[in-house]
């Protein structure tokens, strides 16, 4: 065993100084990151460009004092609401000819003012591009009563919290959680493991196929690639979940911290994320790999890329008809199929508090990683390394 | 279990021995029944034209691929792969990683068999500088010649000290020079104990290399054993001259003897050249000249293979 572990190391220490110190391999990196960057950039611009058309300014004319309540109101407004939608409010010092002034900032584009308010509590004319129950008038209208208020500030609100939220909005709350846990996982693995199905050309095509077989047991061979890349897309997702944080940090205040927090608590979701991420790519590396091994050439694994993304595709969908009742038949039919598995499971882990549930899928997909390379060396050893005519899985004939 | 092959040295001593190995693909059979026992610390050659079967022969006993039936044992153990950090093997078509550096490439071979790496560069870079390539140590693959590539793969070959050194065609490719350097080796390594099992269809590599050879013909063993054996499957030759052209002595000539031009060619008799020669002189005949050859490694192969094998091996060694 010891051996077998040392020469599926040899075979993924080469692979993965191979792959992570190629110059491709920055390629790899930034590939997803520029779609990262542009989204970010483009979103922040964007939400102020929304923000700034959104946002309607209205000119108040009156004394500093006065303005001072109607800010502080209107701070107090912005806060509550968590949204920067609410309209903004300038101060003017009244003029002599107050119809001219109104005129002139209605007429101002720099910055465009949507409305002017005059007079005092009790009194208060507004007159612009304005109708009565516009948005604008309204949110003035809540301004003014609580800097009303303000003045005669009433009793404080004690907050009490509660740790459990109500059962309805917890599960609606955290099905949203293990959606997007699946979808992270899915297109994680989707984007990373693909690369398996080429793993073994460069050692067909190089002949070298026959120093490492006639070296090491095929199985070493394949699980060295499999954890070689496995560790090089790790490599790729940290980088990438280093360059999201920032950018998400950038834009939006927040972030993963305002999603509703799964039933095993976010530390052991984490946990889980990388141990179902690590078994999902394992599997699908697997099967990967078993099918790339047959493939003689580069237009061979192209050929086979377009039927296993679409088959990705399909075992993504019968993880998602897990999310929302992790118990019922369909979801646990989706557990016990090796390829979906770890989607669903992690699923089950933003809706379903238990923990053992997940030793027992981590065996089982374990196992299934076992036997899938098993498997897939078994048929390269015959169908590959064997000399005389080849025989492709696809086209297999019993030999009587 | 493997059954005992028959062969003057014993089973336990054995480097690599093999019972009827059969090895089908797709209904074809590529390998008939081949037993092979090899002496440790020998030169042993698979000789065969190219179809024969020695790769296949080859890939079986280390563990490439497994036989359709039967049984071997390489090292003492029946399961090649057992034994592969103790065996260094040369394949026929060559492969190496391009972008790998020379030295990396070497501890590479040699960490597959279990060498630390650290210490496979270490050994790396002595066996370069020795091989007038220490330059080259830390160039990619790609950028080497094709002899020195053949280099790099032969010392990633013998990096971890195997003590059974499995070559298939390890002279194709190579220039005259290089080729005397590796057959140095094979004797070098032979000498400090080290069995070395390869495969060829040139004779004369053959001849100059081994102790014993197996000569591979359609899938089967045509013979196995020492190459002086193989030779003494057929007579030396006389070729001799006399100084009169005719006279009741030619009746002393064995049945079969024949004339070529001035000589007349004849296998050298049981009881050898003295009787013959006697009567020749006696009969008045004179000896002009007198030459016995010894039979070469190719009529004995010409002898056992057939002359269609040989014929193939001798357009392959044109090639």
């Amino acid at each position: 065993m010891m051996r077998f572990l040392r020469s599926a190391f040899v075979i993924a220490r080469r692979d993965f100084g191979a792959t992570v110190l190629s110059k491709t391999f920055i390629f790899f990196l930034i590939g997803p990151l520029f779609p990262l960057l542009l989204g970010g950039v483009f979103g922040g611009i964007g939400a102020r460009v929304a923000t700034q058309t959104v946002r309607p300014t209205v000119a108040i004319i009156t004394e500093s004092k006065s303005f001072t309540a109607i800010a502080t109101a209107r701070e107090r407004l912005a806060a509550a609401t968590s949204d920067d939608t609410v309209i903004r409010v300038i101060r003017y010092d009244p003029e002599p000819d107050l119809a001219a002034q109104q005129k002139r900032l209605l007429a101002s584009r720099n910055p465009p003012i949507q409305a002017v308010l005059t007079g005092w509590y009790g009194s208060f004319h507004l007159s612009g591009d304005i109708h009565k129950g516009d948005p604008t008038e309204r949110q003035l209208e809540l301004i003014l009563r609580s800097a009303e208020m303000g003045m005669f500030p009433g009793p404080p609100v004690h907050v009490q919290p509660t740790k459990r939220m109500s059962p309805a909005s917890l599960v609606k709350d955290r099905a949203l959680t293990a959606q997007l846990g699946e979808m992270l996982l899915f297109f994680l693995t989707i984007l990373l493991s693909g690369m398996l199905l080429s793993q073994l050309i460069e050692e067909k095509s190089n002949k070298i196929i026959e120093v490492i077989a006639a070296a090491v047991p095929i199985d070493a061979l394949f699980v060295g690639k499999l954890f070689a890349m496995l560790a090089a897309s790790v490599v790729g997702i940290l980088v990438w979940l280093s360059a999201g944080t920032l950018v998400i940090e950038l834009v939006k205040s927040g972030g993963v911290q305002t999603l509703p927090a799964p039933a095993v608590g976010w530390p052991g979701f984490l946990v889980l994320s990388v141990l179902y991420f690590a078994m999902s790519y394992l599997l699908l590396g697997a099967a990967f790999l078993t099918i790339g091994a047959q493939a003689a050439t580069v237009r061979e694994v192209q050929t086979m890329s377009m039927p296993i993304t679409f088959g990705q595709v399909l075992i993504f969908g019968l993880a998602s008809t897990a999310v929302g009742s992790p118990n019922s038949a369909t979801a646990i039919g989706a557990a016990i199929f090796p390829l979906s598995s770890p989607m669903v499971m992690l699923a089950r882990a933003a809706q379903e508090p238990q923990w053992w549930p997940h030793v027992v899928a981590i065996v089982w997909q374990a196992a299934w990683v076992a036997l899938i390379l098993h498997i897939g060396a078994s048929m390269f050893r015959k169908t590959v390394l064997k000399s005389g005519p080849r025989r492709r899985w696809w086209s297999r004939k019993s030999v009587a | 279990m493997l059954q005992q092959v028959s062969h003057s040295v014993g089973s336990n001593a054995l480097a690599v021995e093999a019972v009827d190995l059969v090895k089908d693909f797709d209904g074809t059979r590529a390998v008939d029944g081949v037993s092979l026992a090899v002496p440790p610390g020998s030169i042993y050659g698979l000789l065969g034209p190219n179809g024969a079967g020695k790769t296949t022969i080859l890939r079986m006993l280390i563990g490439i691929i497994d036989p359709s039936s039967g049984n071997r044992r390489v090292l003492g153990r029946e399961r090649p792969l057992e034994a592969a950090q103790e065996v260094g093997y040369l394949p026929e078509e060559r492969g190496l990683y391009p972008a790998m550096h020379a030295r990396e490439a070497i501890a590479f071979m040699g960490a597959l068999r279990g060498l630390p790496i650290a210490e496979g560069r270490r050994r790396a870079d002595a066996l370069l500088a020795e091989h007038n390539l220490g330059d080259w140590a830390k160039k990619p693959i790609r950028t080497l010649s094709k002899g020195m590539a053949q280099t790099v793969q032969l010392l990633g070959t013998i990096i971890h000290k195997p003590r059974l050194i499995v070559l298939d065609e390890p002279f194709a490719g190579l220039d005259a020079i290089n080729q005397g350097r590796l057959e140095e080796l094979i004797r070098r390594e032979t000498r400090a104990g080290v069995t070395v099992l390869f495969s060829t269809h040139v004779i004369a590599h053959a001849e100059r290399l081994c102790e014993s050879v197996a000569i591979i013909a359609k899938g089967k063993v045509a013979f196995d054993g020492r190459v002086d054996d193989a030779r003494a499957k057929l007579s030396s030759i006389v070729r001799l001259r006399t100084r009169a052209s005719d006279g009741p002595w030619r009746s002393a000539f064995p049945a079969g003897a024949r004339r070529e031009g001035d000589e007349w060619v004849f296998e050298l008799p049981a009881a050898g050249p003295e009787p013959l020669l006697k009567a020749l002189i006696d009969g008045g005949a004179g000896i002009e000249t007198l030459a016995i050859e010894r039979p070469g490694l190719h009529d004995a192969f010409v002898a056992i293979a057939g002359s269609a094998a040989a014929a193939a091996m001798g357009q392959e060694k044109a090639q």
